[in-house]
């Protein structure tokens, strides 16, 4: 430590302020900083409006075929070409858009619900509560996770409403592993143990006094749950198991699959939608880990 | 002695994980709506009752929910994973066959994304903000979002269609003859484009992470020791500093293990492979409820295996940790 | 002093780049450490007795650090602008240092044996049983009990007096000409501490290794060193032998720092009104002004010293001081 005392001296004198600045507005002005947070969040805005202004815009049916099979993009006035069965890519991605963002925001919050649940109560109550959970929560990471919501769509049938519940019950355990964490380190602060010598109820002291403070490393970690639950999403309609009624990126690049040597494009695009997609929402992870982590704050 | 009772008891543990997927199998079938029968039936075109109770009995879905879970609990002691009825094989004969081809697509793709990722990372940084941080930044940004049948099917446009270096599906070519040499090149020809698709997640995962690691280990006390000593920078950098680094990456890598069998079985579907994730993808297709059990089970199997290794090398890396 | 000394720091200044713009960490620091000799630094945190040390090492930390100029001499060969390959050879083998911190300056993933027998088959292409060989009895030097058993030891299974312990062996292993030790009890307990320093000192005595002892110990000085450096804002503002600046200390830093020390009695006795604390805080190197850095925190300050920086004169026999009120007080 003799050398970072010697440099301390030097790096720790910033000019004297005493600004308050609430906390919130302090975070805003990190995340707004780190450009290429704000990059993500435009990024993201832009394919919102994309999917739930564009097809106000553009108002081609999805599923009707408008014209022969796998016209090139730009070609006949197809922006982005036409699929296997000459139906409109660029519809195709409008509507594939809103689903597999609905499907991703959906399948989060249950693994967010789930995960902060049994996160929380094992890292409250601690001793054989915590090692169950903690046990539970292995056994799911042991099981491919992929693999195991193939099995339920399998044989559960593949709708809307099985494949965000299979995505969302698959993969919660990162969350529960990073709430139990937080949830360990905050138990132990004083305001903490002043609360529980006031004799206050456990669901008021986890939900109202340590849930709280242990936000932010849930929220960074939620926002990636959406992020892979769109990739997820998109895995499962690739491999042919998600509802063939609904339009969505995946089931678009999956339906046209047989095809990527002759057509590519109908293959890249959707894919490349929802890499954009992914990308602005983990770079605003990214911003919001830098803002939201306080160790980071002061670089 | 310590370490051999850990061990022990990882492995106990491992195997009391593996009856709890099972049991969760099970379960899950009886609760979904239909069964075998149904599946049985549908296949021929519809059924009477007779026919249905007949299959029922001869699968055994007459007795009661906790007959059958024992009844297959016992087989698969004896490594009888039950029969499938799509493909008229045993089911344990039906996964060994496509094993091997699936753990040498999931163990070469995790070993290079390992190692590569590892070297990325180290000389990463070496300068944080130097031009291969950046571009280690930008591989894990492009890593986690890229789908990964995206990824695949990008490669086989270019090195397939774009540029032939690579065949496009499968894992031998039938028209090569040769020796095992000549074989084994066959299938590493194959085996390229396929591992470095399932590698790329990884890889930007673990480069990021050795990053983040080594520039932490840098900062350290015991590495001015080593400077102090009159360390070459090379050994401070791949004996001192990487050997502290390494934990998080190895613990990370084991925890990601189960994600890359998921992550195989969409690499398979893209190249065709022939393993375990076709497999699963035609059975689950044809309903055939024995073989994705079985296959279920087979991978975490093998997830438990490799973190019982990660538990090793954990140890080997880092004297300090003891047990638990 | 006729002979050359065997280090000779002349004029080094260091700088830092922060957001706050540039940093003059060492400015103009000169000392000389002969050979069998131990020379003590003391000041306050940040005053640049760290940076002395690691600038003699060359591990400046750059960036953000640089050597601007100055040089160093050790047996008259010069070390700032060496080459880095020649430098690494001297480090260790002809410098050894000790660092504040033994509970994390081990690395904790080899044990200790090795960590000092690296040292040895470095510098002195020793096979590894040599070298192995020659760590154990380093580890029995240190008066480690059971050196052979300990050798094999991981750090975290030692305690905090015993890291230091193989610190020590580690630095001295090559039989260095100098030996730097950077608040080398600082996180020890007090009773370790003593046996730190009574180990330090039949060592220097046996080998006749001259030492840079750092410290803010003046109680530690006076027991131990031969001349003293007194460092204030990357300068040195007193130096002496420890008898003279110890007995009769010339800047009001110095005499405020030894005040606060409550067995060391100046002679004559300076005015103390209790236990004493200098007011004050270190300044902000960025934001140093063009006189002495002490001024604002000094209750004798003339005008003369918020306008120009002081130089290093003769106050006495062995004894220089860079304080206008002292080279005054001196002239009269």
């Amino acid at each position: 430590m003799a050398e970072s005392a010697a440099t301390e001296g030097v790096m720790d004198q910033e000019p004297l302020e005493l600004k308050i600045t609430h906390p919130l507005s302090e975070m805003a002005t990190m995340f707004f900083r780190n450009y290429a947070a704000v990059a993500g969040l435009v990024l993201l805005i832009l394919i919102i409006l994309f999917t739930f202004l564009g097809p106000y815009i553009h108002t081609t049916d999805p599923f009707e075929m408008v014209w022969s099979p796998f016209t090139p993009p730009g070609e006949e006035g197809f922006l982005l070409g036409t699929d296997y069965l000459g139906r409109d890519i660029l519809a195709a991605m409008m509507a594939g858009g809103q689903v597999s963002m609905a499907i991703g925001l959906a399948a989060a919050v249950i693994s967010v619900v789930i995960g902060v649940t049994v996160g929380a109560f094992a890292g409250y109550y601690g001793g054989v509560i915590e090692e169950a959970l903690m046990r539970f929560t292995e056994f799911f990471q042991v099981l491919p996770t992929l693999l195991f919501s193939m099995v339920i769509v399998a044989l559960f049938g593949a709708s809307l409403l099985t494949v965000t519940l299979a995505i969302g019950v698959v993969s919660w355990t990162a969350v529960a592993r990073v709430t139990r964490s937080e949830f360990l380190r905050i138990r132990e602060l004083e305001y903490v143990a002043a609360a529980r010598s006031g004799s206050a109820r456990d669901g008021y002291l986890i939900f109202r006094v340590i849930l709280p403070n242990a936000l932010p490393p849930i929220i960074v970690q939620a926002n990636l749950m959406v992020g892979s639950a769109i990739l997820f999403e998109a895995a499962l309609s690739f491999l042919g198991l998600s509802d063939p009624n609904v339009m969505s990126w995946g089931q678009v690049i999956g339906s046209n699959r047989p095809y990527i040597l002759d057509a590519g494009f109908a293959v890249a695009i959707p894919g490349f939608a929802i890499f954009l997609t992914v990308l602005a929402i983990s770079l605003i992870g990214d911003g919001l880990n830098d803002a939201l982590n306080p160790k980071l704050r002061q670089r | 002695m310590g370490v051999w009772n850990t061990i022990a008891k990882r492995v106990g543990y491992g195997l009391l994980l593996l009856v709890a997927v099972l049991i969760l199998n099970f379960v899950l079938i009886s609760i979904a709506p239909g069964d075998i029968a149904d599946t049985i039936a549908g296949d021929m075109g519809g059924a009477d009752a007779e026919v249905m109770a007949e299959i029922r009995t001869r699968y055994g879905l007459d007795q009661p929910f906790y007959v059958q879970l024992w009844r297959y609990l016992s087989g698969v002691v004896m490594f009888d994973l039950g029969h499938s009825y799509f493909f008229n094989t045993p089911v344990t004969t039906l996964i060994l066959e496509k094993l091997p081809a699936t753990l040498l697509l999931v163990f070469s793709a995790q070993i290079l994304a390992v190692i590569v990722g590892t070297l990325l990372g180290v000389m990463a940084a070496k300068k944080p903000n130097g031009p291969l941080s950046l571009t280690v930044t930008f591989l894990s940004l492009f890593g986690f979002a890229a789908p990964v049948f995206w990824t695949g099917i990008l490669l086989i446009i270019l090195f397939v269609s774009i540029f032939p270096v690579f065949p496009v599906a499968g894992m031998v070519d039938v028209t090569v003859e040769g020796g095992f040499f000549v074989q084994a090149l066959d299938v590493l020809h194959h085996l390229t484009l396929p591992m470095i698709t399932l590698a790329s997640i990884f890889l930007a995962l673990y480069s990021r992470l050795a990053r983040a690691s080594m520039l932490e280990v840098l900062g350290a006390d015991y590495v001015r020791t080593a400077r102090a000593k009159g360390v070459p920078e090379r050994v401070v950098l791949y004996k001192h500093a990487l050997r502290n680094a390494l934990g998080p990456v190895v613990t990370v890598a084991g925890l990601q293990f189960s994600a890359v069998i998921s992550g195989a079985v969409v690499v398979e579907a893209v190249f065709s492979w022939p393993g375990l994730g076709t497999l699963a993808l035609q059975s689950i297709l044809a309903r055939d409820t024995p073989t994705i059990m079985g296959i279920l089970f087979f991978s975490s199997f093998v997830v438990i295996i490799v973190n019982i290794l990660t538990d090793i090398a954990l140890r080997l890396i880092d004297p300090r940790i003891k047990s638990g | 002093m006729a002979e050359d000394p065997l280090l000779s720091v002349k004029d080094i200044v260091v700088d830092f780049k922060t957001r706050y713009g540039n940093a003059r960490v060492l400015d103009h620091v000169t000392l000389d450490v002969n050979s069998g000799e131990i020379l003590g630094i003391v000041g306050e945190s940040g005053c640049g007795k760290s940076m002395t040390a690691l600038s003699i090492m060359g591990l400046v930390p750059n960036p953000p650090g640089k050597v601007t100029s100055g040089s160093i001499k050790i047996d008259g060969m010069e070390l700032v602008g060496m080459d880095v390959d020649r430098l690494r050879q001297i480090r260790g083998k002809d410098i050894g240092m000790i660092f504040q911190e033994p509970m994390t300056s081990l690395n904790p993933v080899f044990t200790v044996g090795e960590q000092i027998a690296e040292s040895v088959r470095l510098h002195e292409n020793a096979r590894p049983k040599a070298a192995m060989d020659r760590a154990v009895e380093m580890l029995a030097a240190v008066e480690i009990p059971e050196a052979e058993t300990r050798a094999k030891a991981y750090p975290h299974q030692l305690s905090g007096g015993m890291r230091q312990r193989v610190m020590i062996a580690m630095a001295l292993a090559c039989r260095p000409k100098v030996l730097i030790a950077d608040e080398p009890t600082t996180a020890l307990d007090a009773t370790v501490q003593a046996q730190i320093f009574d180990l330090l000192q039949d060592l220097q005595e046996e080998t006749g290794t001259a030492i840079i002892l750092i410290t803010h110990d003046m109680g530690a000085i006076a027991e131990l060193a031969d001349t003293v450096a007194v460092m204030y804002a990357g300068r040195v503002v007193e130096k002496g032998t420890v008898d003279a600046v110890l007995s009769a200390p010339q800047h009001p830093y110095t005499k405020g720092l030894i005040t606060c020390v409550p067995h060391l009695e100046p002679d004559p006795p300076v005015e103390r009104h209790e236990l004493m604390e200098i007011p004050g805080v270190v300044p902000a190197l960025t934001e140093l002004g063009k006189g002495c850095a002490f001024a604002p925190r000094c209750g004798e300050a003339i005008e003369k010293c918020s306008g120009e920086k002081p130089r290093l004169l003769a106050t006495g026999d062995a004894h220089v001081t860079a304080c206008w009120v002292a080279q005054q007080e001196r002239a009269q």
